[in-house]
């Protein structure tokens, strides 16, 4: 599931006075994902360290004069570029102190953005719509430059964006209430223009983001009235030719974020990922009418994957860089890391296990001095403190390796340092932190163990089992990779924690078990909980109920089936398979499962593993209605019920085949007895339930009785 | 206004008697109601449905069938006898045996002059009505099978009789058999049984209707003696039909307590061939419908659950009218407990015996809506079983408890109670004077000195009492000589005037002082319900049947100014809008100017300081006025306090020390106590 860490601020910020805008024009990436450089609304541009929240450089213009556009850093050059008062265009290098010194130069017609992808050439687009790239400009600052927009057309939005090696610049307008949008490509020059399809009348949108995947830029824009809407543009639609007609752009309702009242003012939308979406400035769906929230929202199942409260005015700004989203909120740019893992539906329903949700609530405003000098973690804390994180970074970064450097590392080294890697992360990281990792952890160790049959890392991949952070959505190899290597202590982790087992695996599952030589079973090592409920269950065929206060003879101790032969006990008192066996099966009958998808499997079982399967289903009934039945405490064992499904689906699938089978004939006659008991108990309690009902209407019924004395008042 | 203490009873388990047999009297509007304990009560439908009068019942004469002749009212019962009603003593006038067996129905001939009864013997008897009784003229011929249901044909020269499994027509002039009429048993089990007709009605067109036990209403020709058209509409029986005047509607009543309405119309638009039609069912009984009456604009219908229900036909009322509303009677428009105010005590009448109960004690306080605990639960001290075959008709209380008095039709009983700590001895009052022979309405004077009786032509008896004897003293009697009786009595708190209401609706004041009559308020059309004397302003409060409210200064005889003005602003339409009459009125000794009446579904209290609610103002604001800061409150509230929070009273009263004492009556309580219904329909049965 998706997840906001902890912020921390990066500078602080000079709002206008009525709050109206954050101060901020621009944040760009400068050389590496932890540098940004910032561009306030006035006049200064400043180069940020993220991690460090230090400013390594700033730059100003003179008096008077207005920065007009973000500043970018153009990373082929090592230079920025920025535009002051519309026409001049700065251009300086990180040793240039003062700006009035460095390169401008004077350009015919007012700039809307520079745009600089990182590794890109720096492209210059004019508020009339016209793009240049900034090595062809300057050659001729004063090249005449033609109108693309339409009178009162003015650009909203802009975008450099590189697909495929073709560099794009993408940008809406407003006219009169539409709104159009224009995608650029530069070398060759083609212009596509799409006209936006008009949501309630008067308004438009508040914010756009693009993205590009899949040869085609997605462009999400979100209205005020909270829906969020995407629209597919391809990259290589044809090129329009000069005025001609804009093209209507299909669109997509993607979200439809709550708006609890009126219309939102200031909010933004800004893609994450394929699945994910950062809102700010909305309402959280469980909070009231507050829109100063940032959420994450998972686009694919419409759910909210994680929200934070931002302290003071939100202005509808979000920029995010390298897993930081930039929000400028109150006096503040706040810096909030976050982690977008590989969705599935159980973590998007929240269906995993997992302590996320009170994790993300929990405060560390208060560093632990432990941590920053010694590096270490003192007291396990649940909470991730960016602090923390980074002294981890600084202290431990020669002997350990980042999450992203284990993935790589496993996927070329050898079975013991993965396995050494893995556990020393595993054992390093707070698991909340790395929980979104440990999906493609898994998922990376399993492809690798499938591609090359010598590697297999049982114990790493039970450990990973055992964080409880993942479902079979997630990994969806690795039961049947644990099955493949007979690894049956992870099957039989997998089945417990995995919440999302589908049935067709639990039925290989089943078939796998059914069908081991018990030799073989009981050299798995097994959780010993199950199978000590599983030895109290067998110890008990010769009708000992000696566990009684206490008091248990020891000769029974550890009894299994071998050593019962000399004691004439009648055939289904005996279990019919071996104790690994045996816990291995109790596991199958606890996973949850819908029938009808379930049947379908269950019929590829041969006759003589169904066989065997329902006398051990039998067995296990027998012991468990008994009223001495041992409940254990807090162990996982098959209810009853789970049984008795079990027995009926397996005689649904199979039914044929049991009765024209001679050596069924007297189980069949035992179950048949075992249903028909569960059915009077159940008539019996239907029953009940009648009388439990008319008790209940009795309660609710206020019963004056004969005589009260009670006081009213008239008014 | 306050808070009040209030004693919810609930252990008055009253239980009314079932409707047997009813008559309706189109001319003078008056509904005649027969229950299964033999009383019987007229209703006055011109009246707001007042019950006017009971005529208490007697052990061993039920009625079986009533008829109107004229005025006079005539019953017949299964003890065999002939009954004739004295509607102004409340009384059995005289009996007539018919030496037929037990009678099952009874039916006069359109001029009033005969009268029919059908015998269990198989014979219909000829009664002629005379001046001032019945005598026997004719059998007509003897059938074998009893004689269930009669009908009269309107000439006179005709009757149709039900019996088992056929109906006949008689000639009434030969008594000759005219025809059979064979009807059909029912089918599968039933068809062993014997199919009882067990109503018939004779239309002017010769066309005769029948119900029968087999579920069936069945269309004859009664000149060609052939079945018309056989409807089946129950599974059980049906009990009771009624004809509309006119002959244009018809009803009937089932076991399973629906009323089905046929109708005489074209079947077709435009078709001028009338036939009877099935057009209509009503439900408002959960059990039998056992007697109905079709009047011009309403079913009336009275079965085993005790109810009367009027259920007016859409189609003759003006819709949304107070006349278009489904009435329900449950209760007597008569007090049944009377409350000993000083003493806190309850009295509690049945037809069989009286009740003596103390209330309970809390010494608790307790916020608006709590319950206090009860540190003393109410004790029943005595049961009084009547003695004799006749049924109580009135009792009283009085206020200090220490006098207790209640009078059947053939005497008056008196006991002197007496409390020692918590022993309570009774002793019957031997010698009471010879004038005093029975009552319709019993009263004792605010400190117990006196015992008011109302007798014959609406005089009272005055009787004083002391420790041990009591003592004739005289007989009011008004000036107008009305011959209905008294049906209510009001002696004022300070002994000085008694007032009395009949049902010719005069109420006489008279001065206790003087013991002759002080004057008469002045006539009003409506029926009063209930009348008291002001303790403080000597001013006389009377309700009346249509909802109206009174006051007349006793003083200046005449209406008071609060009187006039409400009179001249008008009640306010909710308030007229009620369905059931005000039984009992009476006032709050710490505030004179607090009235406190109530009727069946709640109680009221009317302060007469505050301004009376305009047409527009909201009646029950009780809810607002709780809502509201309580300095707004004055803006909002006016005269008429009504708490609807108790519901089904029997009584309502005020305690000397200020508690309020409230006596319900639930009717789930009373539906809970009928045997089980024949055939209760359920879903998907």
């Amino acid at each position: 599931m998706a997840a906001l860490y902890e912020g921390y601020t990066l500078c602080g910020l000079a709002p206008a006075q009525n709050l109206s805008n954050s101060g901020i024009q621009g944040i760009e990436e400068e050389r590496d994902s932890d540098h940004v450089v910032v561009t306030d609304s006035t006049r200064s541009v400043m180069l940020y360290k993220v991690s460090d929240q230090k400013p390594l450089g700033s730059w100003t213009v003179k008096q008077g004069q207005n920065l007009t556009c973000p500043a970018v850093f153009n990373s082929q050059t090592k230079e920025y570029v920025a535009v002051s008062d519309n026409k001049v265009i700065r251009i300086w290098k990180e040793e240039d102190i003062l700006l009035d010194k460095a390169f401008k130069a004077t350009v015919s017609s007012d700039v809307w953005r520079v745009h600089c992808v990182h590794g890109g050439e720096p492209v210059v687009l004019f508020q009339r719509g016209a793009v240049r790239l900034l090595d062809s400009l300057l050659a001729a600052p004063q090249q005449p430059i033609n109108e693309v927009l339409a009178e009162e057309e003015a650009i909203r939005w802009s975008i450099n964006m590189v697909a495929e090696t073709q560099q794009f610049v993408i940008f809406t307008t407003e006219q009169k209430g539409d709104n159009f949008l224009y995608v650029q490509r530069l070398n060759p020059n083609t212009l596509q223009r799409y006209r936006l399809e008009k949501e309630e009348p008067g308004i438009s949108p508040l914010s756009f983001s693009a993205s590009f995947r899949d040869q085609h830029i997605r462009l999400l824009y979100l209205y005020p009235n909270g829906h969020m809407y995407q629209s597919v543009v391809s990259v290589r639609g044809p090129g329009a030719e000069e005025g001609a007609q804009a093209l209507p752009l299909p669109r997509s309702l993607l979200l439809a974020l709550p708006v609890s009242e009126g219309l939102l003012e200031a909010a933004s939308a800004l893609v994450l990922d394929e699945a994910h979406v950062a809102v700010v400035g909305v309402p959280h769906p469980s909070a009231g009418a507050g829109k100063d929230f940032l959420c994450i929202w998972n686009a694919n199942f419409q759910t909210l994957q994680a929200g934070k409260e931002m302290a003071g005015k939100i202005y509808g700004q979000l920029w995010s860089y390298s897993n930081k989203l930039f929000i400028p909120h109150g006096k503040t740019l706040s810096v909030i890391p976050y982690e977008c893992p590989k969705s599935s539906l159980a973590s998007a329903l929240g269906k995993l296990r997992q302590a996320q949700a009170e994790e993300s609530k929990a405060p560390a405003l208060v560093p632990s001095w432990n941590n920053i000098l010694h590096g270490e973690k003192v007291q396990p804390s649940r909470t991730v403190d960016t602090r923390k994180t980074r002294t981890n970074r600084k202290t431990q970064s020669t002997p350990s390796l980042t999450a992203d450097q284990v993935l790589e590392l496993i996927k070329t080294a050898s079975v013991e340092e993965v396995q050494k890697e893995v556990e020393g992360l595993l054992s390093r990281v707070d698991i909340q932190v790395l929980q979104p990792s440990v999906g493609q952890l898994a998922a990376t160790l399993v492809s690798r163990s499938l591609a090359d049959p010598a590697f297999y890392t049982p114990t790493t991949l039970a450990q990973i089992v055992h964080t409880q952070c993942l479902c079979h959505s997630v990994c969806p190899d690795l039961v049947l990779l644990a099955l493949e290597r007979k690894d049956y202590f992870l099957c039989q982790l997998c089945l417990q924690f995995f919440p999302d087992i589908p049935e067709a695996v639990t039925c290989a599952c089943l078939k796998a078990f059914i069908s081991i030589p018990d030799v073989d079973a009981e050299k798995a090592s097994l959780d010993p909980d199950s199978i000590s409920f599983m030895e109290t269950l067998m110890s008990r065929e010769c009708g000992q109920v000696g566990l009684q206060n206490g008091f248990s003879p020891t000769s029974f101790e550890g009894g299994h089936s071998e050593d019962k032969e000399t004691t004439p006990i009648p055939p289904e008192q005996i279990c019919p398979v071996g104790l690994h066996k045996a816990v291995l099966l109790n596991e199958v009958l606890q996973t949850a499962y819908s029938d009808t998808f379930l049947l379908p499997h269950l019929k590829d079982l041969c006759s003589q593993h169904v066989v065997l399967f329902l006398q051990y289903l039998q067995f296990l009934y027998q012991r468990c209605s008994q009223d001495s039945f041992p409940q254990m405490h807090g162990l996982r064992s098959p209810s009853l019920n789970q049984i008795m499904d079990w027995v009926c689906l397996v005689l649904d699938a199979h039914f044929t085949v049991l009765v024209m089978t001679p050596e069924a004939k007297g189980l069949l006659l035992n179950l048949h007895s075992f249903v028909k008991s569960q059915v009077r108990l159940v008539s019996e309690l239907g029953k009940i339930e009648g009388s439990l009902q008319e008790l209940n209407k009795m309660k609710v019924k206020k019963d004056v009785g004969q005589y009260s004395i009670e006081v009213i008042e008239l008014f | 206004m306050g808070e009040f203490k209030v004693h919810r009873v609930r252990f008055f388990d009253y239980m009314p008697s079932a409707i047997r047999a009813m008559a309706f009297n189109s001319r003078s509007e008056r509904l005649a109601v027969a229950r299964a304990d033999g009383a019987v009560e007229v209703f006055n439908f011109a009246d707001n449905y007042f019950q006017e009068k009971v005529i208490p019942g007697q052990d061993g004469r039920a009625a079986e069938a009533l008829c109107w002749v004229g005025q006079r009212l005539f019953s017949a019962g299964l003890n065999g006898e002939i009954t004739e009603y004295d509607l102004e003593n409340l009384m059995p006038r005289y009996s007539v045996a018919a030496y037929g067996g037990p009678i099952w129905t009874i039916s006069s001939n359109s001029q009033g002059t005969l009268l029919a009864v059908g015998c269990e013997d198989g014979t219909v008897k000829i009664f002629e009505v005379l001046e001032e009784r019945i005598q026997f003229k004719k059998n007509l011929d003897r059938q074998k099978g009893r004689i269930i249901s009669l009908s009269w044909h309107p000439s006179s020269a005709l009757i149709v009789a039900g019996m088992m499994d056929m109906i006949r027509i008689f000639d009434a002039e030969t008594g000759h058999t005219t025809h059979r009429l064979l009807v059909e048993r029912g089918v599968g089990a039933s068809k062993s049984r014997e199919v009882v007709v067990w109503s018939v009605a004779f239309l002017s067109d010769h066309t005769i209707i029948s119900g029968d036990s087999a579920g069936k209403v069945q269309i004859w020709d009664g000149l060609t003696g052939t079945l018309v058209r056989a409807h089946l509409i129950t599974k059980w029986d049906v009990l009771a039909l009624s004809v509309s005047q006119d002959e244009s509607s018809l009803v009937a009543g089932t076991s399973e307590g629906t009323i089905i309405q046929f109708q005489f119309i074209s079947s077709t638009v435009g078709h001028k061939d009338k036939e009877w039609v099935r057009t209509r069912t009503f439900k408002n009984h959960l059990h039998d419908v056992r007697a109905l009456a079709h009047t011009d604009t309403a079913v009336v219908s009275g079965g085993m659950d005790t109810q009367l229900v009027v259920r007016p036909l859409l189609d003759k009322v003006e819709k949304n009218t107070q006349e278009s509303a489904l009435r329900k009677i449950a209760f007597p428009h008569k007090n049944l407990v009377c409350c000993a105010k000083k003493a806190g005590l309850l009295l509690f009448q049945f037809p069989e015996h009286l009740e003596l109960w103390r209330l309970g004690e809390s010494d608790g306080y307790g916020k608006p809506g709590d319950s206090l605990p009860v540190k003393r639960k109410p004790e029943k001290l005595i049961e009084l079983k009547r003695k004799g075959e006749d049924h109580i008709c009135c009792s009283a209380l009085s206020p200090c408890g220490g006098w207790m008095a209640y009078s059947t039709l053939s005497g008056v009983r008196l006991y002197r109670l007496q409390h020692n700590n918590n022993n309570i001895s009774i002793t019957k009052v031997s010698k009471l004077p010879k004038d005093l022979s029975s009552a319709r309405q019993l009263c004792f004077s605010s400190d117990s000195s006196k015992l008011f009786a109302s007798s014959s032509h609406s005089s009272v008896i005055v009787v004083a009492l002391n420790q041990s004897e009591c003592k004739y003293l005289h007989t009011l009697k008004p000036k107008s000589g009305s011959r209905q009786p008294v049906h209510l009595l009001a002696a004022s708190d300070d002994g000085r005037w008694l007032a009395t209401a009949n049902t010719d609706c005069e109420i006489h004041v008279y001065s206790l002082d003087k013991l002759k009559l002080h004057c008469t308020v002045p006539v009003y059309s409506s029926c009063p319900t209930a009348i008291a004397i002001h303790p403080v302003t000597s001013s006389l409060i009377v309700v009346h049947a249509d909802q109206q409210i009174f006051e007349y200064s006793l003083a200046r005889k005449e209406y008071t100014e609060w009187s006039r003005k409400l009179q001249k602003q008008g009640l306010h339409s909710l308030w007229l809008e009620r369905d059931t009459p005000v039984t009992h009125v009476t006032f709050n000794p710490r505030n004179p100017a607090h009235i406190v009446l109530h009727d069946t579904f709640m109680f009221c209290i009317i302060d007469q300081s505050l301004p009376l609610p305009e047409a527009k103002t909201l009646l029950y604001n009780q809810m607002t006025l709780r809502s509201v800061p309580e300095s707004e409150r004055i803006r909002h509230s006016h005269a008429f306090k009504i708490c609807k929070n108790f519901q089904h009273l029997m009584c309502v009263s005020l305690l000397e020390d200020h508690s309020l004492v409230i006596v319900e009556r639930p009717l789930q309580d009373i539906m809970s106590q009928l045997p089980a219904p024949v055939r209760q329909k359920k879903f998907a049965t």
